[in-house]
Order: structure tokens, then sequence, then C-alpha cells
């Protein structure tokens, strides 16, 4: 298992340089909206890194989202077929 | 009467051969039968092609249009993509219920009538629910019976609906209708049960995950699929569909970031990707249908591209769960490439097919000037990706080293992989090759420097959200409650609770009122004389000296009476 575990992918130098390309790439995209015009579709939808605030935030509102209604609706893996509640 | 051969007869014609062949003559007719009906698809021309009459109204078993042909070729290809998938894994009572399946899938998009549409649909409805079945286990089974419970539910509530526009309109044909009346409602209803819409979406993450791993390839594309059809055809801009959609969208995006068991984590997002293609057919206009037609197509290839490399990896491991994963890529690199292709087509990523046709429904949005519409729409993309996109592969291929090392996909299922992932990338490359078969004109370009640049702030930006919010992601070995709980345990206790009442008042009036009624019958056997052995009051003998006191007495009485 530990000669796998070296998998060049899993290395934590090789995940490091992953997020430095991975940040230079996010980067990229906002800043190729200098030189590419966004054409909106609301005026909003234009400004300048729109796409990027808006994508990441709905994601946080999701998940925090799911979380919640996580903590009402889990239920432990077995619910349904433990006890005489179900088929 | 016919000219051509009815494509659904072809594919239960092969489903009936899969039975009776064997060894490779099995595997020519797994492979062939969905080719020779995608042959026959492409004959038939525009408009109905044969008419029967039954019980006074024309029956259309066939009629062709660019959308019905459309919706019947991706049914056909993803029959031969499932076969080839399967057909050296799967029993062969499995591949025959697909097939039968696939030919209600392709019968439905045929049929010119209610009626027609209507035995397609419950043929559907009956082998699909064999399908869950073959997936074998205790679990499969109980699933299968709430699957098929639901499906013939949703069965009767559309022929209640087929009876009344039939007996009020006069008329069975498949025409465009709007949700006016309580005849056109239950058709509606009984279409969105299909579909997976709120409150009853819950048959399908219930069902699917528990079928066998090929068997789930097979039910991610033809039910839903059809009820997409079947909102085109009967109710395009019927306003009530844009909230359903949305509503379809954003639960499917929760409920998988919930999520654990992997399939199921697809099975929900193919609600969330319904969702789109209901809402465009909500907002109806020419370009909506089209991306809702298109979204379909592409939809099913990817989907199904998903499900068979989650199937692939359930087959090598045994394993479906995301806490028992992880790591896989070292070993089975082919199926992690292609379950990355499916994850990046469906999050819409520039270049695959997903892009390609979900943006047209975002732009139909944007025509008609419904901002909130179009905005959620734009969220839920960035959520598509979060749960779908980076959560299946990241959780599956990468996350922790689970200790698995499971060979890769075998042949034939590696074949169907690398096969929907290049028509995947080519509908995203070339997308003119499938706008050229659109019900309605394409005036649409997807590449624009513009949106593609808004597309992948948007996606890549949701991806650095999924990786910084991966601590509040943590997998847990857990279910979520759904509507379904509604019927599953409340319904379920309270009829234990009733059947306990009953029994409890069952008690009661055996020991109480049943007291009382034994006083009762033991006075009525004093006065009538229950008993033989000693005669009641009124059953007594009495002799005839008493008869004549008791006349005489009563005749005094009389006389006295009338004198007085």
């Amino acid at each position: 298992m530990n000669d796998f575990d070296s998998h060049w992918l899993t290395r934590p130098a090789t995940i490091r340089k992953l997020w430095w390309g991975f940040s230079i790439v996010l980067a990229l995209t906002v800043a190729a909206q200098l030189f590419v015009d966004v054409k909106g579709y609301f005026g909003v939808d234009g400004w300048f890194g729109f796409g990027a605030v808006f994508g990441f935030s709905s994601c946080l509102v999701m998940v925090l989202v799911a979380k919640v209604l996580g903590f009402f609706l889990k239920r432990s893996e077995d619910y349904y077929t433990s006890g005489d509640d179900d088929v | 009467m016919f000219e051509l051969l009815p494509p659904p007869l072809i594919m239960v014609a092969g489903a009936m051969l899969i039975g009776i062949t064997r060894g490779h003559w099995r595997s020519v007719i797994v492979l062939g039968t969905p080719l020779l009906t995608l042959w026959a698809i492409w004959q038939i021309p525009d408009g109905v092609v044969a008419t029967v009459d039954f019980l006074d109204y024309p029956i259309e078993p066939i009629e062709g249009s660019p959308l019905r042909r459309l919706f019947a070729t991706i049914f056909s290809l993803m029959a031969f993509g499932g076969g080839l998938y399967s057909f050296r894994q799967a029993r062969w009572y499995e591949l025959s219920a697909a097939f039968i399946y696939a030919a209600g899938a392709i019968g439905v998009s045929f049929a010119g009538d209610l009626i027609t549409f209507f035995l397609y649909w419950e043929l559907m409805a009956l082998f699909s629910t064999v399908v869950v079945w073959c997936g074998g286990t205790p679990e499969a089974g109980a699933a299968g019976v709430r699957y098929a419970i639901m499906h013939l539910l949703g069965g009767v509530i559309l022929k209640v609906g087929i009876e009344g526009v039939a007996i009020h309109t006069g008329s069975v044909d498949v025409r465009p209708m709007l949700a006016t009346n309580f005849d056109t409602w239950m058709i509606l209803a009984g279409i969105l049960i299909n579909a997976a819409a709120p409150p009853v979406s819950a048959w399908l993450s219930d069902s699917y995950p528990e079928s066998s791993p090929t068997g789930s390839v097979f039910l991610s594309a033809f039910t839903t699929k059809t009820a997409v059809l079947a909102l085109i055809l009967l109710f395009p801009g019927e306003p009530v569909l844009i909230g359903i959609g949305l509503f379809m969208v954003m639960y499917g995006i929760i409920y998988a970031l919930l999520e654990n068991d992997v399939r199921r984590i697809l099975a929900y997002s193919i609600v969330n990707q319904v969702g789109f293609m209901v809402c465009a057919v909500g907002i109806g206009t020419e370009m909506a249908l089209n991306g809702a037609a298109a979204h379909a197509f592409a939809h099913i290839l990817y989907k199904a591209l998903l499900f068979m490399s989650a199937g692939a990896v359930i087959y090598r491991t045994g394993f479906s769960k995301c806490t028992d994963l992880g790591g896989l890529f070292r070993t089975m690199p082919l199926t992690a490439a292609c379950g990355i292709v499916g994850a990046l087509a469906i999050s819409g990523f520039p270049l695959t097919s997903g892009f390609t046709t979900k943006t047209m429904i975002s732009q139909a949005a944007a025509d008609e000037s419904l901002v909130f519409v179009y905005f959620m729409l734009a969220a839920a993309s960035a959520g598509v990706f979060l749960h779908a996109g980076i959560k299946f592969p990241w959780f599956v291929f990468f996350q922790k080293d689970s200790g698995l090392r499971p060979k890769d996909a075998p042949w034939n299922m590696a074949a169907a992989m690398v096969l929907l992932s290049v028509l995947c990338i080519l509908l995203g490359v070339f997308p003119n090759l499938l706008y050229a078969y659109l019900p309605y004109p394409v005036d649409y370009v997807p590449y624009t420097a513009g949106k593609v640049l808004f597309y992948l702030q948007l996606l890549l930006f949701s991806g650095l959200a999924f990786f910084l919010l991966l601590p509040l992601m943590k997998r847990t070995r857990t279910v979520t409650l759904d509507f379904d709980w509604l019927w599953r345990v409340l319904l379920f206790r309270m009829a234990r609770a009733i059947y306990a009442a009953v029994a409890a008042l069952g008690m009661a009036l055996k020991t109480r009122v049943g007291n009382g009624l034994v006083a009762i019958r033991v006075r009525a056997g004093i006065l009538f004389g229950a008993e033989l052995t000693q005669a009641g009051v009124f059953a007594r003998t009495w002799s005839i000296g008493t008869t004549a006191l008791w006349i005489v007495v009563l005749l005094t009485a009389y006389v006295l009476v009338y004198v007085l």
C-alpha cells in the first residue's frame, strides 16, 4: 500500500503545484475579462468578475443550505432497513 | 398494413430472441437489434404513417416528426451503448427486459395518439421494474415494488386524464394542450411522475441505485427522458413547468451534496438535469424547446457515461459508497478518464455536449427576460459542477487511498465508455451535428468569447468553492429523508396505529359490549324460551281452561268499558 501512496499525483509537492497552477488559471479567467467583453443579458452579469463571484457564492450558499438541511434530514444508513418500519 | 417495420416491434423481437439464443448469436442480437431499429427509425417519414380504428378512435401507432425521430434515435443509440456495456456481464433476462423497456420508450416517441402512447408508457413501467429487480438483492426487490407502485399509480392518473380528454374533446390525438381543466391536469401529473417531479421524485433515487451496475445504465436513459418528450409534445409553454423545473434543479443539487452512495448522487443529478429540461418546456419558445430536446439528447449520453463509469467501479470493487471508495485512478485510469469526461459534460464545460445544449436553455430564458429563471439556472450550472462535476470523480477516483486496487473495466464496458465519451466531446466541438436535427431551425451560436469566459469563471470558481468547502462535505454513512418518508414511514406507522386501534376496539367489543349482549341473550332466553328444557314465558303451552278464563276476563273488561 505504501508504494502506491507515493504515486506522483498524491505527493504533497505535486498537490502544492496543482494549487498554484489552479490559482493561476483562476486569476487568468478573471483577468481575461479585461480583453474579452462579456456581454451580459441583464447588465449585472456583464460586470467584471461577475461569473467568478456568482459561481463561488452560489456554491457556498448551496453547500450551507445542504449542511443545514442535512442536520434535519440525515439518518443512519440502515434507517429504512432496521426495525420493522419497512418492508 | 405497414409498409415498414415499426421500430418498437423490432426491439421487442430482439428482446425475445435474446431469450432463446446463446453465445455469439446472442451477442449479435444484442448489438444488432438497436442498429436495425435505428435504421428503421430513419425510414419513418413525417406525419402519420398508418391509422387503425379502435373503439371509434383513430389509432396512429406511428407518427413521424423531427422531434420524435431525435428522441427515438437517442433511445436506440442508448440501447446499443447499454447493450455493448453489458452484453458480457448482464444476465439474459436483464438485457431482454431492458430492450423491451427501450422499445416502450421508442414506441412513446412515435405514438400519434394517446391510447398508443399509454400502452407503450405502461410497457416501460413494467419492464423497467423488472430491470430494477435484476439488482438481485432484497433491497432491490423492495425498491422495485415501491417503484412499480409509484409508476402504476402514475399510469392510473395518466389514464384518467386520457379518458377525460377522449370523452370531452372526442379526440385522442397527441397534440399541444395546456393544463386548464381536470383532464389535462391529470395527464400532466401522470407525466410529471415519470419526470421525477416533486413531491414524488424519490422513486428515482430510491430504485436506480439498487439495480445492477449494468441495469442502472439503461434506467438512467429512458423513463425521465420520455417524460420530457411527452411534455414537449403535450405541454409546450405550460407556465407551471418553469417553477417545477427550478425546484427539481435545486432539489437535485442539494440532495446530491448530502448523498454518500455514488449512484444515488448520479440519480439525484438526473432529477437536477431533467429540471433544466422541464423548465425549458415551460418557457416554451422555439429556442427553449430546441434546448430541451438537445439537452435531453446530450444528457442521455453523458449521464449513461457517468453511470457506466460508476457501474464499472461497482462491478470491479463491489462497493458503492464514497466512504468505501477513493484513489481508484491508479488502477482504473480509463474508467476514471471516461468518468471525468462525463462529469465535465454534465457540468457544461466548453467543448463538451453539456455546454452546447444547456446554454440554449439559458439563452431562451434570457430572450424571454426571465431574470430570476436565468440566474437560478446559472447558479444551478455552478451547482452541477459542484455535486456531479467534481464530487463524483473526486470521491470515487481521488480523495483518499482506499487501498482498493481493482482491475480496469472489462473491454466491452471500456468500449462503451469510450464510445460515449467520444460522442460527448464530438457534440461539444461540432454542435451543428446535433443542431441540424432539432425540431426548429437553430439560430444560436454557442461559442462566443464572452459566453465561454463567463462559464469558465462560473465553473472554475465553483471548483475553488468545492475544494475550500471540502471539510463541510465530509462523507457520512447516512441516507437523507425525502418525501417518500411520508409513505415509507409515516403512512406505515399510521396504518399500524389504525390496525392496533381496530384490534383494541374489537377486544373492547368482545368484553364490554359482549357482556351486555350475553345478558340480553340470557333474558331473551328466559322470555322466549331459547332453552329446550324449559320453555319461555311466551312459549309455554297453556291449558284450554286458562285460555277460556283469560277470554272471559277480557270480554268483561270490554263490556264494562263499552257500557261506561
